[in-house]
């Protein structure tokens, strides 16, 4: 960033380091004592000077496009990136070779990045579990790989709900579905289960669907009797 | 003697509790006195409205380079796109006159939320692939220091549209024409739409179009609310008023060929205060109607359609209300999480609402005989007869599973219904130069609200549509008769 030091160090403690800040405007985080602090003092100047404001919205500019430029292809045939996390130059070797799995498990990959999975037309599995901005709109471009696709694990991601696990759908040839812990789905049991009535062949693993069920009172006073398996 | 100490006595007295109160009441006073004296200071100095008469707060300001007529989805696209592309900060005054705050007749907030990209005219369908792209960027476009990000609950599940025997040519000419643009449309034979969706009966359907991406339906009142958020952000101003009168100035020219020709321009707006008489008179060089469905009112105020018919001056603005309702149902047999925007040939439609087997939709008077059959647009009461005769049995006929359901809720709303030929108009007015129209999109305004509102933006700031053509989209057509019709509506 080209900006002088002060002001440099006024806004770092706001977007307390890169990667976090955007999954931080993901999520409604409550900002602590001494950063709500920093914030009044940023936001007293914004309130009074135009160029600060005009500052804050630039570097929230800035931070949301960034994003965009972190979206590098990483199929692997299970090529592990080395300690550095480089990928061997013996990739380029299997230009030819059709990628079969692919595990994009926590990637910062988004819905522009997903045309370079799309591509891969035999593609069997893929993994995004925990990516934070595979969203709806990225799992509504997923059925172009209707084709081939046989295993799909979306667990963990923060952005995915009800709404985009409707779109899998087109998914007909899908064996293994891993739906578990997305926050963002607001009933997990009752998507588990028109989930798997949506996908008839496929086996999907997620939320337990009697997790969201309440005993009924004649229950609850048997179950002290007995244990339940929940 | 003792009277004279006691007088003495009552004296200092009362210099002392004189004294003593004059201490306690300017202590008491100073604070308010003090903050008094900011707010008149703060006032006279320069930014702050100084009226020494009267308090002027509630009103406009009495200058606006910009003023928006209705803050509904299309006049807030209107204002974002109008400081986004404004070449210098703070170059351009905007002004959102809205009557109704609460939002409660306007068409946004009832809308049912689909967006689509199957149109039959490549300008719908490019402003709808805008507008897309526009939602799922939402919070790069809208995104406010200090505030959430905005949620729209999107659900990406696209449009069936079904087509009997008749329609099946037009459709396949549709579904070309969308494929150029760059929609993501398949066409199904009633096979394949019975192995996809088992729920449908597909008696009489030869054919159907299905969106695969960047079609479904989403909360409108967000997109609103997000658009109001970043708007006041950027500096428009917003004011609670109805707009009862226009003050113009007429200028009579001749054209090239000879014929005399009177250009009006409007020079003020008068604003009404709600429920009161008083109204501010708001000097502006651009008028911009988005009023929605009473944009033909907005557009006899300033003149337009007075004049002998047949004429360029006595064409009207042919937008007006029409209602529409909207039926909420619940039924426990009904299709799945897979349910898309379904569309049938005889107009009926529905789409899944959340995740407990509930569904919204009515029909589109596409098969309607006008004039005749259409609801009375005085008021927003529902019919429920209207469900029971209308969209029931196609409902019913189509998917055999809502035999059985139960309506849960209902509501109307109205369409800025163009009755020329369904489409909106936009652009300036030839004659009145500086009103430009954003209206008249009859039930698809809210689909396309992003893509107008850049488009009338670029016609305001540089003259001419910059990134989409629309110009087949205005007013002169009413008068040259050419329509653009889309062949099929909702």
């Amino acid at each position: 960033m080209a900006a002088p030091k002060a002001s440099l160090y006024l806004v770092a403690p706001i977007w307390k380091g890169g990667p976090r800040g955007i999954r931080g405007l993901s999520r409604t985080v409550a900002p602590e004592g001494n950063q709500r602090k920093r914030r009044t003092v940023l936001q007293f100047l914004a309130d009074r000077f135009y160029d600060v404001q005009a500052l804050r919205e630039y570097l929230l500019r800035k931070q949301v496009s960034k994003v965009h430029q972190k979206n590098r292809f990483q199929g692997q045939e299970w090529m592990r990136p080395n300690g550095r996390g480089r990928f061997s130059l013996e990739f380029f070797k299997f230009q030819a070779v059709p990628v079969e799995a692919v595990d994009a498990s926590g990637c910062a990959i988004n819905y522009q990045g997903l045309d370079n999975l799309l591509a891969l037309k035999e593609l069997q599995s893929l993994s995004l579990q925990r990516c934070p901005h595979v969203d709806d709109w990225c799992l509504s471009r997923l059925y172009q790989l209707a084709g081939s696709l046989q295993e799909l694990s979306l667990a963990g991601c923060p952005q995915v709900s009800e709404r985009g696990l409707a779109c899998l759908h087109h998914l007909q040839n899908l064996r293994r579905l891993d739906i578990s812990d997305l926050p963002a789905v607001s009933n997990p049991g009752l998507t588990q289960i028109l989930v798997e009535e949506m996908l008839p062949n496929c086996n999907v693993l997620g939320a337990d669907w009697a997790q969201g069920l309440k005993l009924g009172p004649e229950e609850q006073s048997q179950d002290t009797a007995r244990s339940i398996p929940a | 003697m003792l009277r004279r100490a006691l007088r003495l006595g009552l004296g200092r007295g009362l210099l002392g509790r004189g004294l003593g109160t004059w201490r306690g009441d300017s202590t008491l006073d100073w604070d308010g006195k003090v903050s008094d004296i900011k707010k008149k200071i703060q006032s006279v100095l320069p930014g702050g409205a100084w009226n020494p008469l009267y308090d002027t707060s509630h009103l406009p300001p009495e200058h606006s380079d910009v003023v928006i007529v209705g803050g509904g989805v299309l006049g807030l696209s209107v204002a974002y796109w109008l400081k986004r592309l404004e070449k210098r900060r703070g170059a351009i005054q905007v002004l959102v006159v809205e009557r109704d705050y609460t939002y409660s007749q306007a068409s946004t907030g009832l809308s049912v939320g689909g967006i689509r990209q199957q149109f039959s005219l490549p300008e719908n369908i490019q402003l709808s692939l805008f507008s897309v792209d526009f939602l799922r960027n939402i919070n790069e476009y809208l995104a406010v220091v200090d505030d959430p990000p905005l949620d729209l609950q999107f659900n990406p599940s696209g449009y069936l549209l079904l087509a009997s025997e008749k329609g099946a040519a037009i459709m396949e000419n549709n579904v070309k024409v969308q494929r150029q643009e760059g929609a993501k449309v398949c066409l199904m034979s009633p096979e394949q739409l019975r192995n996809k969706f088992p729920w449908i009966n597909t008696e009489g359907v030869a054919l159907a179009s299905y969106g695969l991406e960047d079609e479904g339906w989403f909360d409108p009142w967000c997109l609103l609310q997000g658009l109001r958020r970043k708007v006041q952000s950027m500096g428009v101003l917003f004011c609670h008023g109805e707009v009862t009168r226009f003050i113009s100035s007429s200028n009579r020219m001749e054209t090239a060929s000879g014929e005399e020709v009177t250009l009006k321009r409007i020079h003020e707006v008068h604003v009404k205060m709600d429920r009161s008489l008083e109204y501010q008179p708001v000097e502006c060089a651009i008028v911009i109607n988005a009023a929605g469905a009473w944009s033909g009112q907005i557009a006899e105020l300033a003149g337009i359609g007075k004049g002998p018919p047949g004429t360029l001056q006595g064409t009207k603005l042919p937008v007006e209300p029409r209602k529409r309702y909207v039926y909420l149902w619940h039924c426990p047999q009904g299709p799945g999480l897979e349910t898309p925007f379904v569309i049938d040939s005889s107009g009926a439609y529905f789409r899944r609402e959340g995740l407990g087997n509930n569904y919204l939709g009515s029909c589109s008077p596409t098969e309607l005989s006008p004039q005749e059959e259409e609801p009375d647009p005085g008021n927003l009461e529902v019919d429920h007869g209207f469900f029971q005769d209308k969209v029931w049995p196609h409902l019913a006929q189509r998917v055999p599973a809502f035999e059985t359901l139960k309506v849960r809720s209902a509501w109307a709303g109205y369409y800025d219904y163009n009755t020329f030929d369904q489409n909106g108009v936009v652009g300036p007015h030839p004659l009145v130069v500086n009103m430009y129209f954003a209206t008249g999109f009859s039930g698809h305004g809210l689909q396309q609200a992003p893509a107008v509102g850049r488009a009338v933006a670029e016609m305001v700031l540089e003259g001419s549509f910059q990134t989409i053509d629309l110009n087949p989209f205005l007013f002169s057509r009413f008068y040259l008769g050419e329509k653009v019709q889309e062949h099929n509506i909702i």
